[in-house]
């Protein structure tokens, strides 16, 4: 057996140990620093230095460490840098957002960079233990996060919600975890499909398979293990959704990517079906339960359940195409998506929720800049050109109609015609509807930084897309393909 | 004798324990110590398949899932706590703020 430890190990995840040096500095300051908001930018100085140091070890390529449990690889340092930006922009969208919500408080950031490490270690994870301990590091942190505004019964709801359906859906993992292990003898994923690939599908791989992609369903949040996806969106602090629905929601699919691309592999024949079924249900679900939202942060829950059927596409085509698009619809989603979140992270201020689609009335009357960005994320989210959203769609629907999944495709297509209709129904509000008060609606130079990088990412890879769909390509180079 | 099948046996019946009383009880505890005997239903596979395997990362497995069985278990127990000040109750049934 190989050495288990080299210091050189160090410098391949410095990015996460920076991550957790920082978020245990944060907790020290908030006991010193009596002005909590400028913790924010010490959360931001961490994430900076992460990305930072990701940068520098970006020659480090396909090495492994920790006696072959982390890897790092294109693949890794793209999902890493993905993380990192999501949470620069989630900081953004917090520091004035707690303030109105009276809960300024450091552990709030620390748990952040906690959680982003978490995630790390999903992206890089070569190994069932190792992608276990990240996904239990990311989970745990943003149980508390969900929960931050304690005093509030809806937050401590959707708290406990997602903290049930987590706990209870990482046991099943687990479970398959454990079955995977007894047939292969390693944690490794590798060895894993090797295993696998010797022994056939017999009845105890079906289980494994089945225990573990149903765990993992549970954590993007696909039909039918989705339900915990609306309440715990809803009642959680608009900030913290809006980093899950990316930041979370990509971590778990860089995991499941590895699991069912490297790990249970072998057992495709028997996964795509279940798979396929699960994403149709998923786009058809989420969009038609989105119809008849009120509650625009209930609206964007059920959307982002849809787009994670969406993103489940690329993986039931799986050719090369197919992982490009995954990898590029998930960046993309990023962006447009932090976004529109801003947006609703905006419109709540002192006695106003600004949550119920009604609270958007007329926002093109009391702030035109934020009622023309919200348009451009509603018509990216729909996929509408030239937004970078119709860019992610088409690759995923070039990938899917390529390798011969003519029928996904279709009922796919006609989901984005319902997506479109509700993410109109937010506009009609904003350009349409008379404002219910009178006032303009001023943003915090936070939300103001953000709404234009996200805008600017969001109009950039519409037009220009070649330089981001290279990226994805190198990130998926290493992936194998069927 | 007992066998490998033996503890894979009484691992499945506690898993199934487990995911029935997540999915049958109505008060959060029971609910919690649910989901802590799937784990320990977890624990069983790992160190079974460890010995009979003669190989050591199904216990290395199976430290870490109770680490981290136990961080959530504080955590979750914190959240009960933070909901019990405001609500008053561990019934899952009266958790109804919003659409279950």
């Amino acid at each position: 057996m190989e050495q288990f430890f080299q210091p050189q190990d160090l410098r391949a995840i410095a990015p996460e140990l920076a991550l957790t040096v920082f978020g245990l500095g944060l907790l020290v300051l908030d006991l010193i620093v009596p002005d909590k908001r400028k913790l924010g930018y010490w959360a931001l100085a961490g994430v900076a230095s992460a990305a930072i140091l990701l940068f520098l070890n970006r020659n480090l390529d396909a090495a492994t460490a920790y006696g072959g449990q982390v890897v790092v690889d294109p693949f890794a340092d793209y999902f890493k840098l993905m993380f990192l930006l999501a949470t620069g922009l989630t900081v953004g969208l917090s520091m004035r957002y707690l303030d109105v919500e009276g809960e300024q408080h450091g552990e709030y950031y620390a748990l952040l960079l906690f959680a982003v490490m978490g995630m790390m270690f999903m992206a890089g994870g070569a190994d069932m233990v190792t992608l276990y301990i990240g996904l239990e590091t990311m989970a745990i942190a943003t149980y508390v996060l969900v929960g931050f505004l304690r005093r509030r019964p809806r937050s401590n709801e959707a708290s406990i919600k997602y903290f049930l359906l987590g706990a209870f859906s990482s046991g099943v993992l687990l479970y398959g975890m454990s079955l995977l292990y007894g047939i292969s003898g390693s944690t490794n994923l590798v060895e894993i499909a090797d295993a696998l690939s010797r022994r056939g599908a017999d009845p105890v791989s079906l289980i494994a398979m089945i225990t573990v992609s149903a765990g993992m369903f549970f954590k993007i949040g696909a039909v039918p293990f989705h339900q915990w996806t609306p309440d715990a969106y809803e009642g959680a602090p608009t900030s913290v959704t809006a980093f899950m629905s990316v930041a979370v929601k990509a971590a778990s699919f860089a995991m499941l990517l590895r699991i069912f691309l490297i790990g249970i592999g072998p057992l495709r024949e028997q996964w795509v079906p279940v798979l396929a079924a699960v994403a149709v249900t998923t786009i058809t679900l989420g969009n038609i339960a989105a119809l008849r939202q009120t509650n625009v942060k209930r609206l964007l829950a059920y959307s982002s359940i849809s787009h994670a059927g969406f993103v489940l596409l690329g993986l039931i085509a799986g050719n090369r195409t197919g992982m490009v698009a995954v990898v590029l619809y998930l960046f993309i989603y990023t962006f447009m998506n932090l976004g529109a979140w801003g947006v609703v992270v905006a419109l709540r201020r002192g006695n106003v929720i600004g949550e119920n689609v009604e609270d958007l009335n007329g926002l093109y009357s009391r702030n035109p800049v934020a009622a023309v960005a919200m348009l451009i994320f509603m018509l990216s989210l729909a996929g509408i050109p030239p937004t970078a959203g119709f860019i992610a769609k088409y690759h995923l629907f070039a990938a899917v109609i390529e390798t011969g999944h003519v029928n996904v495709a279709v009922v796919a297509a006609l989901n984005v015609a319902i997506g479109l209709y509700y993410y109109m129904r937010l506009v009609v509000a904003m350009f349409m509807a008379e404002p219910s008060e009178a006032g303009s609606v001023g943003f915090s130079r936070g939300v103001t930084s953000v709404l234009v990088i996200t805008l600017a990412l969001t109009i950039l890879i519409g037009v220009y897309p070649d330089w981001f769909i290279n990226l994805a390509q190198d990130a998926t180079a290493t992936l194998p393909v069927f | 004798m007992v066998s490998l099948e033996h503890y894979l046996i009484l691992s499945v019946v506690l898993f199934t324990i487990g995911v029935i009383g997540v999915l049958s009880r109505r008060n959060i505890l029971i609910i919690l110590m649910s989901i802590e005997l799937m784990m320990n239903a977890v624990n069983i596979n790992l160190i079974a398949f460890s010995n009979q395997l003669q190989d050591v990362i199904g216990q290395v497995f199976a430290v870490f899932v109770i680490v981290v069985a136990a961080a959530e278990a504080a955590v979750g127990l914190g959240i009960v706590i933070a909901m019990f000040s405001n609500k008053e109750t561990v019934n899952v049934g009266e958790i109804d703020l919003m659409k279950w």
